[in-house]
């Protein structure tokens, strides 16, 4: 008895999860004329695709798919490489400032991103960087960078040192210790690093909707917010577009999750 | 520990004072290799975050002209104290600090609750896990345009479902109440997984000795379980109280900040005043207030739960 209420409680809550994903789901399948029509359906009436080809109809849409992902890839690639050297010095070295710049870092992990987008428009202005998709990448490695360093150094701390210094004593420098020793060790927190660092770079919104003129640049979550802005009716297509956007999202995340069996570093991943 | 290590070679194949001489040139290569590991990362963080962090409180002293080489009026604190005179921004004050109230206390138990549930032994916990925590890693912007459109006024779910006829996202506070909503929906997760791993960590033995003691489950849960995740609460009270001021996306994909700044939260407002109104330095002190605003509150709540101080 007790156990059944356990389990209803849990699929109820499982329920108002899931139900938004449901909606959006249901509604890229339903034809415009069928959209918004009350009581709301959870499986059209007459379930068509046409919200999908109009999607991939849009002159645009695969190039702004094409942009989240070597954005995305730039970001994830840059960001683990320097957070990961970073993380590295801090965990293993110790040497003047150590404890200035690492303050620097855990103070940017408390300093809201949208706080800094005014002077960051001016600094991206200055270094020619508005409309371009490197404009993107840099600031996000920058914006993410704290956070990044900070989960790494934590891992780099637990490989003991006299690792390290064993491979020092047959003759490794210290790049070959962080090239074949740290980073082959740190590979699922590499792991982690990069799901959030993706997970950032594709959903990212404000920087890219403030820096990308150029409709030829955009990234999805702004091409889809302009897009609803402009046709605010179009719901079918604006869900279609979504369900392209997140989809391969969740499946790689679910995907990740099972692979990794255990929970995700619960401490450091505000989203 | 290196330089130990070539010291126990025979004595007499290296004066002491050569072995002293190299142990500090390492010493100083170590640094220097440091150094060489931090520069581009911390290179890029300066250039792109520290530098900015400065430039803005710069201009938030000035009445700032956007155009390249264009000469600004030095006006001191004079956007601080017309931040503190416009009523717009206590507004935008007042609804992230009401988002905040509705949010916070609400992901903690909600989150709390499914995190208590997954503790025991459950089939196939991980799979709930994992769904309860999809919200947490979809796309901002996606869910945003969700809960506009399960809002809509005339045929949204929310409306059906209550049998009601509310305009919710063009009154201000029905809108806070929808915006709250996504808020709470997105980040019950987050949450969860915190104090679920927070869980995990009571020790059996507490519970254990509490139940041969004669304590019910409610007694145990209130007396055993709950102090012992107060570093957990801490943080997470820290962390959703900060989210909650930073909230900007929802409000301006599913409000933008309207009816006539009616929905404005801090975030929002400034965000307008820069790139609407392009007043970069009013913007910039906007930003700077909700800055210090921010650190403040962190610091008080890190006081009261006396955050960093171990138990007993």
């Amino acid at each position: 008895m007790k156990r059944a209420l356990l389990y209803l409680g849990l699929a109820l809550g499982a329920l108002v999860t899931i139900g938004p994903f449901l909606v959006m789901l249901s509604t890229s399948f339903t034809g415009q004329s069928y959209v918004l029509q009350l009581p709301p359906r959870l499986f059209p009436e007459h379930p068509t695709w046409s919200n999908y080809s109009d999607v991939f109809g849009l002159d645009n849409f695969a190039r702004y798919f094409l942009n989240s992902v070597l954005v995305a890839a730039g970001h994830v690639v840059l960001v683990l490489l320097l957070g990961s050297m970073m993380g590295y010095a801090f965990a293993h070295f110790d040497f003047p400032g150590k404890r200035l710049f690492f303050g620097l870092i855990l103070g940017a992990l408390m300093v809201p991103g949208v706080v800094l987008i005014v002077p960051q428009f001016l600094v991206a202005r200055d270094l020619h960087m508005l409309d371009s998709r490197i404009g993107l990448v840099l600031f996000y490695v920058a914006t993410q960078l704290a956070f990044i360093t900070f989960l790494l150094r934590g891992f780099f701390a637990s490989v003991p040192r006299e690792l390290a210094e064993a491979m020092e004593v047959d003759g490794a420098g210290a790049w070959r210790v962080y090239r074949s020793l740290m980073l082959p060790l740190a590979r699922p927190a590499l792991g982690t690093a990069a799901i959030f660092s993706f997970l950032f770079s594709w959903d990212e919104f404000a920087w890219a909707l403030t820096i990308i003129n150029d409709p030829g640049k955009r990234t999805l979550p702004i091409a889809i917010a302009l897009f609803q802005g402009q046709h605010s009716t179009a719901w079918g297509v604006v869900f279609a577009a979504s369900t392209v956007a997140v989809v391969p999202v969740l499946v790689i995340f679910v995907i990740f999750q099972r692979l990794r069996g255990a929970g995700l570093p619960a401490g450091a991943l505000k989203g | 520990m290196t330089a130990t290590m070539h010291d126990v070679r025979p004595v007499g194949t290296r004066p002491t004072g050569r072995a002293r001489a190299a142990r500090r040139r390492s010493a100083k290569q170590k640094t220097l290799t440091a150094y060489a590991f931090l520069l581009p990362g911390l290179a890029l963080f300066v250039a792109l975050m520290v530098w900015p962090m400065v430039q803005a409180l710069r201009m938030s002293l000035y009445h700032w002209n956007i155009l390249p080489g264009a000469v600004s009026e030095f006006i001191a604190g004079d956007n601080y104290s017309r931040a503190l005179h416009d009523p717009v921004f206590w507004r935008g004050f007042v609804n992230s600090a009401a988002y905040a109230l509705m949010t916070v206390p609400t992901q903690m138990a909600l989150g709390l609750l499914v995190a208590v549930a997954l503790n025991r032994k459950v089939a196939g916990r991980t799979g709930w896990r994992t769904l309860y925590y999809l919200p947490v890693v979809t796309s901002w912007v996606v869910v945003s345009l969700v809960f506009k459109y399960l809002f809509n006024t005339d045929a949204g779910a929310v409306n059906w479902l209550l049998g009601v006829h509310i305009d919710w996202l063009g009154n201000r506070w029905p809108a806070l109440v929808a915006l709250s909503a996504l808020g709470v929906w997105k980040g019950v997760g987050w949450s969860m997984l915190v104090f679920l791993a927070a869980l995990q960590q009571v020790p059996r033995s507490l519970l254990e000795a509490a139940e041969v003691d004669g304590a019910g489950p409610a007694r145990r849960f209130w007396h055993v379980t709950l102090p012992q995740l107060r570093a957990a609460m801490a943080f997470v009270t820290v962390m959703l109280v900060i989210g909650g001021f930073n909230v900007f996306i929802s409000v301006f994909l599913m409000t933008g900040g309207g009816p006539a700044h009616q929905t404005e939260t801090l975030l929002s407002y400034l965000y307008n005043q820069a790139f609407t109104f392009l007043d970069f330095g009013y913007g910039s002190a906007i930003a700077y207030l909700v800055t210090m605003l921010i650190f403040g509150l962190s610091l008080v709540q890190m006081k009261l739960f006396r955050y960093g101080e171990e138990d007993q």
